[in-house]
């Protein structure tokens, strides 16, 4: 019981995301309008990928100091549930800009950002398939994971705000932060970073436990 | 660390020369692919506008240093490489190999720049910036390039996988360059670049500082 109070609070969080995100009062802005509910479900999809690349990253650090493959199954699972929030964060991103922007694909910058860096990752997962020996695999893996992760920062944070973006608060577009961010939307959005992002990483572990069951299974297959 | 980053480089430039075959296939690799470029846009001399000039420029830079830089750990066999490990630390080894790939990379693009001006004719104003950000361009590719190439030798060094793993990594760099390239072929003043020079070396930074600090664990490997 004691391990598992953040996923009751995942749970709880997400019920409180899903319901207040739906159907409490949000600020009418122009174009916008009622779209501004993807601020809960796309914006977090992102602030989620974030998080779960860092903690993925960390974990590839520290398969490269102790060689211990444990730690390289926590790198690649929580790699894995970043790509899928990217994929969502793609996914949700290309319809709500259907609705605002007019097109599923409208090459603003965030959006080729977002794609390029699901790419990378795709990337990764290629080649770490690619390598047959489960300790090169991970020792190669966690360097391109490091590599691309530094690659990947400038990608998003620095080039989409040195031109100008369609989305909100760029290039002159009404933004969050300039109306209501601070007192109702705060209230779900904060809520719903921490409860997407820990059940990225719920998935992520029940993953983590899977795959060290197959290589004790598969070790006790192989010595018996 | 100097002297050894020197002794390596130099190793580089003799093996090069011995194996002329490879540097001029890969020169070679220009100028027909920019001349495959040339007819395929069927532009005539001064034709095609600016905006192409420079993506197809730039485009050409990026697959031949991708195939000039691949090669960088393929060429010298496994015996010899374990050699290298013995002798070598593996920092001067990626600090010797990014230095002369930029070279390489910054002949091609020079060789590059040559052909597309001589056919597709030369619409570059500011001469002096375009160079500048050529040759930052080509430490930025060399250095993510050398790095991903020694990534891929370890996977069995298929062309596909370098192709995969290297371009989400540059495009970062490559829209910088892209767009550092457009400002001076319109002629802008250096002042409208300098945000761009800058973020481009600190782009270049980061990842040269990534490839130092990761190599060592790859090249243990």
């Amino acid at each position: 019981m004691r391990q598992n109070w953040w996923k009751i609070l995942t749970i709880l969080l997400l019920l409180y995301t899903l319901t207040a995100g739906l159907l409490m009062d949000v600020p009418r802005l122009p174009i916008l309008n009622e779209t501004i509910r993807a601020l809960y479900f796309h914006v977090t999809m992102w602030f989620g990928m974030i998080l779960l690349l860092t903690i993925s990253v960390y974990f590839s650090i520290k398969y490269l100091r102790s060689n211990d493959l444990k730690h390289d199954d926590m790198a690649i699972e929580f790699a894995g549930a970043a790509i899928l929030y990217g994929v969502l964060g793609i996914v949700t991103g290309m319809l709500w800009a259907k609705f605002t922007w007019g097109d599923y694909w409208s090459g603003d910058p965030k959006q080729n950002a977002a794609a390029i860096g699901i790419l990378m990752y795709f990337a990764y997962l290629i080649l770490r398939n690619s390598l047959t020996d489960s300790q090169q695999r991970a020792r190669i893996g966690a360097i391109y994971n490091i590599f691309a992760f530094a690659a990947f920062i400038p990608l998003i944070f620095v080039l989409p705000r040195l031109t100008d973006s369609l989305h909100p608060g760029n290039g002159g577009n009404p933004g969050f932060n300039a109306y209501d961010l601070d007192s109702k939307l705060r209230m779900v959005f904060y809520p719903a970073i921490i409860g997407w992002t820990l059940l990225g990483g719920w998935i992520a572990t029940v993953r983590v436990r899977m795959r060290r069951m197959e290589r004790t299974i598969e070790d006790r297959m192989i010595n018996s | 660390m100097l002297k050894e980053i020197s002794v390596l480089i130099q190793k580089e430039l003799t093996l090069e020369w011995r194996q002329k075959f490879a540097l001029n296939g890969i020169l070679l690799y220009v100028v027909s692919a920019v001349f495959i470029t040339y007819l395929s846009v069927g532009a005539k001399q001064g034709n095609i506008s600016s905006p192409t000039w420079n993506a197809l420029y730039w485009i050409i830079i990026l697959f031949s240093a991708v195939n000039a830089v691949a090669k960088s750990f393929v060429q010298e066999h496994q015996g010899r490489q374990l050699y290298y490990y013995m002798i070598a630390s593996p920092e001067a080894i990626i600090l010797s190999k990014i230095i002369y790939n930029t070279g390489l990379t910054l002949l091609l693009a020079l060789l590059g720049y040559g052909v597309f001006s001589v056919i597709l004719g030369n619409p570059v104003h500011d001469q002096g910036l375009f160079l500048l950000n050529l040759i930052l361009g080509a430490m930025g590719f060399s250095a993510s390039l050398t790095m991903v190439s020694g990534i891929a030798s370890k996977a069995g060094n298929n062309a596909t996988l370098m192709a995969i793993l290297s371009f989400p990594v540059i495009i970062p760099i490559l829209l910088m360059a892209i767009r550092i390239s457009k400002n001076a072929m319109d002629g802008l003043d250096w002042s409208v670049s300098a945000d761009k020079l800058i973020s481009l070396l600190a782009i270049n930074a980061i990842v040269a500082a990534a490839a130092y600090i990761l190599f060592p664990f790859l090249w243990r490997s």
